[in-house]
């Protein structure tokens, strides 16, 4: 059976980045991949998505960013409601829209502000409605999930930085100090 | 010139609390030390209880992390996927009853948390997961089969929230071996 295992054993992304499926903004060559696991009813989360806006314009095309669904049902209450609700607009090609939208507005993401977002994005309101009352997105939503279980998720926000678990402080110095040395080294 | 001694017997013993403090976290193939705990107020529960069931026992350091997603808060998450191999889920700290009682309501937890308070950290000794200095229990976990023998542990850095994979691959281990050889049973 199982030794005990080192201390300080490295976390990895079990799903690995897939243009199919995931939400991305950057090119695949970009130098460093962040991926996040986030909640979108977690203030820390919100946080997060300040820090990571104000990374991406220092580092630019340099950068990969991917988003993944992480909530946490128990404690947020609208947390899955509003993952499928991004999710229902992202097939309607308005994710990241939708995301920054949630974001921005994490104190009122109960259903008649997410169809008021949807309508702002001009999104088809009948489809949205649809997908979030028959639930077409949960099973995403719950994929997202588990491969963050899988991958050693620890909190919200996780991050990943070129696929393995970041243990550090995401403080915008820090994150971006790490993400910088990764670029340089690649470089080599 | 006589040096003066000082007598060994004038030192003080060692006290069984120093004594009983192992460095080191129980391993693999060891049975699972029992213990009776209060999981509420008023009611005391024993880990031999969840015997023929596979036992995660989680012990982290304190209640009241402020974080979103703090260790108990996301095996809370995860419980149904430990559900699914009949594991029996268990956070062990040494906070108090009525810290726990708060703390598990505020987070909604659909699992014990054992109350390692008096004496204190004693469970987390048997374990080998005591921090003396700062009284508080490690982050470790140990996953435990159903004839009582711990199958899986691991201590995370006191400061990293170790996620559950490494639970979920010692679950899965133990279903993949049911039908092995036997256990030896002390």
């Amino acid at each position: 059976m199982a030794e005990l295992e080192e201390q300080g054993e490295i976390a990895k992304l079990s799903l690995p980045v897939s243009i199919k499926r995931d939400h991305i903004q950057g090119k695949s060559d970009a130098r460093v991949t962040l991926v996040e696991y986030g909640d979108y009813e977690c203030p820390y989360c919100g946080q997060a998505y300040m820090i990571v806006k104000e990374i991406q314009k220092q580092l630019k095309d340099q950068l990969r960013f991917v988003f993944r669904n992480f909530p946490l049902t128990q404690i947020h209450p609208h947390a899955q409601q509003t993952a499928e609700a991004a999710e229902a607009a992202g097939v309607q090609k308005k994710f990241w829209d939708m995301h920054d939208i949630l974001y921005e507005n994490q104190q009122a993401l109960d259903y008649y502000h997410l169809v008021e977002y949807a309508t702002v994005l001009g999104l088809d309101i009948e489809r949205f409605n649809n997908d979030l009352f028959s639930h077409v997105h949960a099973g995403r939503v719950r994929e997202d999930f588990i491969s963050g279980v899988r991958s050693g998720v620890n909190g919200t926000p996780t991050f990943f930085v070129n696929g393995v678990r970041y243990n550090d402080s995401w403080d915008y110095g820090t994150l971006l100090d790490r993400l910088l040395f990764i670029i340089k080294q690649k470089q080599y | 010139m006589q040096k003066s001694r000082i007598s060994s017997s004038s030192a003080s013993k060692p006290s069984d609390y120093v004594r009983y403090a192992p460095s080191t976290i129980l391993k693999a193939g060891t049975p699972a030390p029992d213990f009776t705990l209060h999981t509420t107020p008023d009611q005391k529960v024993s880990l031999s209880e969840f015997r023929d069931r596979p036992t995660i026992l989680a012990f982290y350091p304190a209640d009241w992390s402020p974080v979103c997603g703090d260790e108990m808060t996301l095996f809370n998450e995860i419980l149904p996927e430990f559900e699914k191999f009949n594991a029996a889920m268990m956070g062990i700290s040494v906070d108090g009853v009525w810290c726990h009682l708060a703390f598990s309501k505020d987070r909604k937890l659909r699992f014990p948390l054992f109350s390692d308070f008096e004496p204190k950290g004693e469970v987390a000794m048997k374990y080998g997961v005591y921090r003396r200095e700062d009284g508080v229990s490690e982050r470790a976990l140990f996953v435990i089969d159903k004839d009582g023998i711990i199958r899986w542990s691991y201590v995370s850095p006191i400061g990293v929230n170790p996620g559950a994979q490494g639970i979920l691959n010692a679950l899965e281990s133990l279903n993949s071996q049911k039908e092995k050889v036997g256990v030896n049973k002390e």
